[in-house]
């Protein structure tokens, strides 16, 4: 077992990797009630072309099965899981995103059983024809509730501005027609080839002490048999690095206009430290931009094209990243021509540098604020993990950025002309 | 935890070492009230704008950036028909940062500068910024139409509720926005911090006498005279009544209330809750077994308390066309639990969700406050081991007597097409 001590932020790390593949983390914190862990498949919504283990031909299988897989691991013989956690005072939840699918729980008391209990029903599948026909109720359930809601389909709507052919474009639920295809051989493939315990990493963080339970995690391990382990290979259509339109306009039937505008990331290969150093970058950069102490801020509040909802964000995985800016508004079409304006205008302007450090100071503080968070550590540092960044990094490169540094990616990501595009929800006169 | 009171300011500190920030709460509190609702929902975006010693919200931001980042929000909630108005801060703790500039006491300064010192011109705010703030939040009021499942709970509360001040949309109205000024707005500024009650909470790696030193420094509140008040809660259900509305939506949206006659600090608000969980509150419920897993009728099928109102909620995404199908499993749920036909087991697991919620929620500052807040709004310490022990004790006569009471009150079914059959 590895351990890793971080003083300034009184930290330490505990991680080993098992024969069987599976990476283990655990990060015990003192004066907590709760244990929080997250065991997740390195396999989201983009994983829909790939070779399945133990075969040589690829296939393509219908959108929103990873979601759907994580939906029925919750069953099985005797039961629903749900019922097995609550009953050991434990809430378990599990989640689906582009590029990960996690499965959780928190609890306060009977943690070995809890963790007993999370590996054992993520790694035993138990599909059958009746119990997939009868999902489709629920999921299609969730997808009407995406349906109506306008700040998803702004989004996803942005991403299909954005993106020729690349399935982050898709919403990670799939389609009403999508899921209905989906059957329980389809569900053992994507199984059998993602859920190997090599393609999984398991963090446990909260009221544990280190070395008893990774010799738990460890034994419970060791009863179990795995194939070799093997890198799952998986297939990406070419995607041409500009963005595919320069607008979209959805309209809904809501009171509230939208207005999202997106950069499409033009090089979306960084991992490590690189891709940190530009994450940072980037979500500093719209942070100066656009932030509540920016010009631009009050400048867009009081010509009333933006309210509280205006936000931003910037996220990169391997293959693909975008930055978003953008909210409700009441001429949303003016709000993005707006925005397009104050990026150009940025880039000319002269690098605000006293800015540049109280946002810098601010990133830290949100950083040591979301450190509170159970929640927040396991999720984020496995995305971290799976970029193969380090994320108690983030302090010290946050420390290590530069103006020099800042300007470079500026330059480098926020391209208007070839990189940028939109998508507007309009309200529609209702139909009387 | 260490309470005093400073000013007419009850102070409450939770000196806790598992943090790295430290969280500050200020907590005004009056009745909930119609003609007063939009301002108070107004205000505190106002204040956001400027103080006397940080004159823009460019200078109120660039100073919280300066605290390492500090997160600042002020809103108002109901809490039953209390109407609570939250200025919360949450702060770097220094002892993690390479700079180890004290923050505690900076942070107190700034939030009182926001709170106690506005910037405002011959008794006036900004027109200009009160203009503002009062087209974005009409945007923010019209947008509610735009989140389904928050319009239709509002909708529910304001058909079952008409008669009461529950039913004020904690966002106030859209009509009342137009008569607003800044005089007109400091006025009911002046007017709220006399009456208001006021609760202070801090939680971190503090110690008591300092934030008792800051607070006497900085906070200074004064003509502060909060009148009590004692709210109606005890109202009998009229004839279950069906309120049906149709829009272009995919998923119907399903909210149930009921009546209970149980508020927060009655013997049987415990019972009640356990009661609660065990029908819709876990995902061991009755309605998500029934309604989701054995009907596949919904995502999402649950209930909750409303805990100073004594009311149950039951909310579900549903297919337009499914009324009278989820209604009849939601109802025989409901009348099933009120026979008894539960189990032993049924409640010690649901006792064990219960507990591990609350232990989870004082993981989190701000849930540590927001429990502890239920206590201090009637007037009683009321720590989480007390809600623990209270759960405990429960049993299933305490149960069937608290879920005796509970009457189906309103039914509001927001659909689209297949739904007004």
């Amino acid at each position: 077992m590895e351990q890793l001590v971080f003083e300034q932020l009184n930290e330490e790390l505990y991680s080993e990797k098992l024969e069987n593949g599976l990476t283990v983390f655990i990060l015990p914190k003192a004066g907590f009630n709760k244990t929080y862990a997250t065991f997740t498949a390195e396999y989201g919504s983009i994983d829909n072309q790939f070779t399945p283990i133990g075969q040589n031909e690829g296939v393509k299988v219908p959108d929103g099965i990873a979601h759907f897989l994580e939906h029925k691991m919750f069953e099985h013989e005797e039961g629903d899981v749900f019922q097995d956690f609550s009953k050991q005072g434990a809430s378990a939840n599990a989640f689906t995103s582009f590029t990960r699918t996690a499965y959780l729980f928190s609890s306060t008391s009977n943690v070995y059983k809890n963790i007993e209990t999370l590996l054992n029903f993520v790694q035993h599948p138990y599909f059958t024809e009746e119990t997939v026909e009868k999902e489709k109720g629920i999921i299609e359930q969730e997808i009407s509730m995406y349906e109506d809601n306008p700040d998803w389909q702004n989004f996803f709507g942005l991403l299909d501005a954005l993106y020729h052919n690349h399935p982050v474009k898709t919403d990670i639920a799939g389609t009403a027609e999508s899921i209905a295809e989906i059957t329980k051989d389809d569900l053992y493939t994507c199984y059998n080839t993602f859920y190997h315990p090599g393609n999984m990493t398991l963090f446990i963080v909260g009221n544990v002490e280190a070395e008893p339970m990774m010799e738990f995690v460890k034994e419970n391990q060791q009863q179990k048999k795995f194939k070799e382990a093997s890198n799952p290979s998986r297939y990406f259509d070419e995607e041409p690095k500009q963005a595919a339109k320069k607008s979209k306009l959805i309209p809904m039937p809501v009171k509230v206009g939208k207005c999202l505008v997106g950069i499409k990331e033009a090089a979306p290969h960084r991992q490590g430290k690189e891709l940190l150093h530009h994450e940072l970058s980037v979500q500093l950069l719209l942070e100066l931009m656009f932030g509540q102490s920016s010009e631009n801020y009050q400048v867009l509040f009081s010509e009333g094209l933006i309210d509280e909802s205006f936000s931003f964000d910037y996220t990169a995985e391997k293959g693909f990243g975008f930055s978003v800016i953008g909210g409700d508004s009441s001429d949303p079409k003016a709000l993005a021509e707006r925005i397009e304006d104050m990026i150009h205008s940025f880039i000319d302007a002269p690098f605000p540098v006293a800015a540049f450090e109280r946002i810098r100071k601010k990133k830290i503080g949100f950083f040591l604020r979301a450190l509170n968070s159970p929640e927040y550590i396991a999720n984020q540092f496995t995305r971290y993990y799976f970029n193969e960044m380090h994320l108690f990094d983030v302090i010290p490169v946050l420390e290590e950025l530069t103006e020099e540094s800042l300007k470079e990616t500026l330059h480098a990501h926020f391209d208007t002309k070839n990189q940028l595009a939109s998508c507007i929800i309009i309200p529609e006169e209702p139909n009387s | 935890m260490g309470n005093f009171t400073v000013q007419s300011i009850k102070t409450h500190v939770s000196p806790v070492d598992t943090f790295k920030t430290t969280t500050f709460v200020m907590q005004l509190r009056t009745p909930l009230n119609k003609k007063t609702a939009t301002e108070r929902a107004l205000l505190p975006a106002v204040l956001e704008r400027g103080s006397f010693h940080f004159p823009s919200r460019q200078h109120i931001q660039g100073a919280l950036e300066e605290l390492y980042g500090a997160h600042f929000t002020a809103d108002v909630v109901k809490k039953g028909e209390h109407h609570v108005m939250t200025f919360r801060m949450e702060v770097a703790n220094e002892k993690f940062l390479t700079d180890t500039t004290p923050l505690t006491g900076r942070a107190i300064q700034l939030l009182a500068s926001v709170l106690l010192y506005p910037l405002v011109e011959n008794d006036s705010f900004s027109e200009q910024a009160v203009e503002e703030e009062k087209r974005s939040h009409r945007q923010k009021i019209a947008s509610v139409y735009d989140d389904k499942m928050r319009y239709a709970n509002m909708r529910l509360t304001e058909e079952m509720c008409r008669d009461e001040p529950y039913s004020v949309p904690v966002l106030g109205y859209e009509k009342e926005l137009d008569s607003i000024n800044g005089q007109s707005l400091y006025k009911a500024y002046k007017k709220l911090l006399k009456e208001a009650a006021f609760d202070f909470y801090v939680v971190g790696d503090v110690e008591e006498k300092n934030i008792k030193a800051f607070m006497n420094e900085y906070m200074l509140l004064k003509d502060n005279n909060p009148l009590p008040y004692k709210l109606e809660t005890e109202k009998v259900a009229e004839e279950a009544r069906i309120v049906k509305e149709k829009q272009d939506v995919q998923q119907g949206k399903l909210h149930i209330g009921y009546r209970t006659n149980v508020v927060f600090g009655d013997p049987d608000y415990f019972p009640l809750q356990v009661f609660n969980s065990l029908f819709g509150g876990s995902p061991h419920s009755k309605l998500f077994i029934n309604v989701r897993e054995k009907a596949n009728l919904a995502y999402y099928a649950a209930s909750r308390v409303e805990s100073h109102k004594g009311l149950i909620i039951v909310l579900a995404g549903i297919d337009s066309g499914k009324f009278e199908e989820a209604s009849e499993i939601i109802d025989k749920q409901l009348s099933e639990m009120q026979k008894g036909s539960f189990t032993e087991e049924d409640i010690d697991q649901t006792k064990a969700v219960l507990k591990n919620q609350i232990l989870e929620t004082i993981d989190v500052p701000r849930g540590r406050i927001e429990l502890e807040y239920h206590g201090a709004i009637i007037g009683r310490d009321i720590s989480a081991e007390d809600w623990i022990k209270a759960i405990d004790k429960v049993t299933k006569e305490d149960m069937l007597r608290a879920g005796e009471n509970i009457i189906k009150d309103t039914t509001y079914f927001l659909h689209g097409e297949g739904g007004d059959k």
